[in-house]
């Protein structure tokens, strides 16, 4: 649909432009990046005609587009710019209605049937009919910016060109435009190419993404294969972190500010726990990034307090989550700062222990109840009830995602490991039980201290969280079966 | 009935309006009935002779000044810009003194030589303004065109300032020129500036949808297709043909340019595609009222009409600026 070839150009005899080449197919939405001064507006600026271009041609439909004059340009291109003041005012419609210009022909070129429909259309599509008989000055930035957009749709063009339409509007704003730009290309087949200042915007609306590094191209491809922490940190001179979106198979980035290094790292040790017939809690002063399958606030994050809260055995509610909350907020429980679990067993038989490595601490907490212990392997018809073994495992030092999950594999084979060593049977099958129905396990690290890359069982960390949980875990189980009366 | 057929109603009505009493009012009162029964030879001849073509004079000048006022200040997105920012009406006045100051006559052109100079030193300075904004930047952006009128007024302007403080005697003939009047030119002026004004105003009405789109800026007009070097040449040149032509028949007659347009946009809004024809209504309508009073506030003598206009039209537009304002602020 548009292809451009060996474009240079800019604004002195120096080209701002360097031999760009690329082709964008029909209906599909290619976003440019780049950091300030890397040529994306340049080079939006040399395909709409704006600056001369010192070489290369613009092709339209295989047509090269320095053939065509201003009018017909106009009816392949529309172009929407970047937000910005105008002197006189014009009602919403009139403004509208400017953008058939290219449409109309002679002298006296009355208004046609087709130019009404196509403006009432674009006001109904972008939804500032509402407003058609008012000053467009009287409107709010994100509605001005909705009018230029019925203003480039009314231009009914197959190609639409796009300079940071979402600067200066705020997020709801942004996506409402972006939003009906793209349902827009893929109801009408309409292409569209974007310069986009936000590399996640970009990322979320775009099929394919040009990123521009000192007037060249540094990359062309999709979203997965530009947004890349390695190339946008190069290119952008930028420290970042790319994320998957929760949603969509768009990656997302994220800035990581430099950090201050402390020179004495914030370390957890047992002093931070408390323990009392209703709960085991964990207060800290600065939050630990976590991951569990807790029932408040599970999954990742980063939180401050952590609390394993003791219910009776016959505990029985249709909203546990909603429960357990008001429950946290009744005992003066941050809600975005607390990880909640709970647990049936005596929360005073729990245990907790600090083990010592090379690189710093690790601490556990265990509270162990075997009474509705599981065979897993053969769990597939069971009933489930209150977990009964929750394992908290708090690391002194920084591991990135991987370990994260590695310790809760280390954890989760200790545990198994110290219910075959107690013989805990699964009571239905008679075969030694993997844990209870419910377990629920937590990995929470400071991120300050050491770097640690690893907690398999190969590493010191692995080592170090089998041989604790494998210990804790032993010792819960047999301060159960005690207070159960239960006599090994 | 839409707004716009309102206006144009309205703008009628007030052209006719003036007209009857530009043709009527004076030490002889002229009574309708003129027009189509000549009986009486002195008020026929009063009215054909001495009304009619001061009043028509008055209109196409004021209507020549308004248009080109609402292209300039559409083109060059300026609210200040009036016909003169461009420096072509300096050029005029240059030509026109230049006459007075040396008693110029050529035989053939004989009383005409005057307007004649002006309109050959107008047409001299468009081209030189427009040269030059060109050649200091290729693309003619609306900060040199401005820039480029203000060198070129503020150097005529000192040539015009020389000339009057060399002056001695003739001193009240140029100031009296500079300040602008309409009275006692006959038919031949209306004849020599009909077609200027024609062609000057038919080139602006040719871009009214162009001037809409410039409104937005030059880049917003490119990419809605309009071409806009080749649209801004034409509205220069037809605002120039204008001003020119004006200025060497009446002087330099300030405000109607200025504010004709301001007050018609406040009215009907700033639509090029009724903006300029209403200015150009309205400022012949303005012009012939202030010729009026003109010629009958200290009658039997006359004042310049320059200096009524501003007399006049600023109340008139302070009025109008202040209740368009406070309906936008309640």
């Amino acid at each position: 649909m548009l292809q451009v070839d060996n474009l240079t150009g800019g604004y002195a005899k120096e080209p701002i432009v360097k031999d760009i080449s690329f082709d964008v197919n029909k209906g599909e939405i290619l976003g440019i990046l780049g950091p300030n001064g890397s040529g994306k507006s340049t080079l939006l600026k040399l395909i709409s005609g704006i600056l001369p271009k010192q070489k290369g041609t613009v092709k339209i439909d295989g047509e090269d587009a320095a053939l065509y004059s201003q009018k017909q340009f106009a009816k392949k291109v529309a172009v929407l710019p970047q937000l910005h003041a105008h002197a006189f005012s014009h009602t919403v419609k009139d403004t509208v209605a400017l953008g058939r210009y290219p449409h109309q022909t002679g002298l006296f070129s009355s208004w046609s049937e087709e130019d009404e429909r196509a403006v009432s259309e674009a006001m109904n599509y972008t939804g500032v009919t509402r407003y058609k008989d008012q000053a467009i000055e009287l409107l709010s930035g994100g509605e001005q910016q909705r009018v230029f957009v019925a203003q480039a749709l009314a231009q009914d063009a197959p190609i639409l060109l796009l300079d940071e339409p979402t600067n200066h509007l705020d997020i709801a704003h942004q996506q409402q435009l972006l939003d009906t730009i793209r349902n827009h290309a893929v109801e009408k087949g309409v292409t569209v190419v974007s310069v986009f200042h936000d590399v996640n915007l970009a990322s979320l609306y775009c099929d394919r993404l040009l990123l521009m590094e000192k007037g060249e191209i540094s990359i062309i491809g999709d979203p997965q294969e530009v947004i890349r922490e390695a190339t946008i940190g190069n290119v952008y001179k930028a420290r970042v972190k790319t994320q998957p979106h929760p949603e969509l198979p768009k990656p997302q980035m994220t800035l990581l500010p430099h950090k201050i290094e402390e020179s004495n790292p914030f370390t957890v040790n047992k002093e931070h726990f408390t323990v009392t017939a209703e709960r085991v809690s964990l207060q800290v002063n600065q939050p630990l990034k976590t991951l569990s399958s807790a029932v408040v606030n599970a999954g990742l994050g980063w939180y401050r307090a952590f609390v394993n809260r003791h219910v009776d055995e016959n505990y029985n509610c249709d909203d546990v989550k909603a429960e357990m909350s008001a429950y946290l907020e009744q005992h003066g429980y941050s809600l975005t700062d607390t990880v909640g679990m709970m647990t049936a067993v005596t929360t005073e038989h729990a245990e907790i222990d600090e083990y010592e490595g090379d690189f710093g601490t690790v601490l556990v907490m265990v509270t162990a109840g075997v009474g509705n212990a599981v065979d897993v392997s053969q769990a597939v018809t069971r009933e489930q009830r209150v977990g009964t073994i929750n394992t908290w495992v708090i690391v002194n030092g920084e591991l990135p995602e991987e370990a994260f999950i590695q310790a809760m594999i280390t954890a989760t084979e200790a545990k198994t490991k110290a219910l075959q060593t107690e013989n805990v049977q699964d009571p239905l099958t008679g075969t030694i039980a993997t844990g209870t129905s419910t377990d629920s396990l937590l990995v929470a690290a400071t991120q300050e201290g050491e770097h640690l890359p690893y907690a398999g069982p190969i590493t010191p960390l692995g080592k170090l969280i089998g041989h604790g949980v494998y210990d804790c875990t032993i010792r819960a189980i047999r301060a159960y079966k005690k207070a159960k009366g239960w006599t090994s | 009935m839409n707004k716009a057929t309102l206006a144009y109603i309205v703008s009628a009505a007030t052209l006719l309006v003036a007209v009857w009493l530009g043709v009527s009012i004076g030490t002889v009162k002229i009574p309708i009935s003129t027009f189509w029964d000549s009986s009486d030879t002195t008020a026929s001849n009063i009215l054909w002779k001495i009304r009619m073509p001061r009043v028509i004079l008055a209109g196409l000048v004021g209507a020549a000044l308004a248009i080109s006022g609402a292209a300039f200040q559409g083109l060059l997105k300026n609210p200040l810009a009036d016909p003169y920012t461009l420096g072509v009406s300096s050029g005029a006045s240059v030509g026109a003194v230049v006459t007075l100051f040396f008693g110029l006559s050529i035989p053939i052109l004989g009383t005409y030589t005057l307007p004649v100079f002006s309109m050959t030193a107008a047409t001299l300075t468009m081209f030189l303004v427009i040269g030059f904004a060109r050649l200091v930047d290729r693309s003619m952006k609306m900060e040199t065109i401005i820039l480029t009128g203000i060198i070129f007024g503020s150097f005529l302007g000192s040539v015009l300032s020389l000339m009057i403080a060399l002056t001695g005697e003739e001193l009240r003939q140029i100031i009296g020129w500079l300040l602008g009047s309409v009275s006692m030119r006959g038919w031949t002026y209306i004849v020599m500036v009909l077609p200027f004004v024609v062609i000057g105003s038919f080139i602006l009405w040719m871009n009214r949808r162009e001037l809409n789109a410039m409104l937005f800026g030059e880049e917003r007009a490119h990419h809605l297709g309009v071409n806009v070097k080749r649209r801004k040449f034409m509205i220069l040149i037809g605002g120039s043909i204008l001003t020119g032509s004006a200025v060497a028949v009446s002087g330099t007659i300030g405000f109607v340019g200025l504010v004709v347009p301001h007050m018609t946009r406040l009215m009907w809004g700033s639509d090029h595609r009724h903006l300029l024809t209403l200015s150009f209504m309205n400022g012949a309508s303005l012009l012939i009222i202030c010729d009026l009073i003109a010629r009958t506030i200290i009658s039997p003598s006359e004042l310049p009409v320059g200096v009524i206009t501003a007399f006049i039209g600023a109340p008139v537009f302070a009025y109008i600026f202040y209740r368009q304002r406070r309906k936008g602020a309640m």
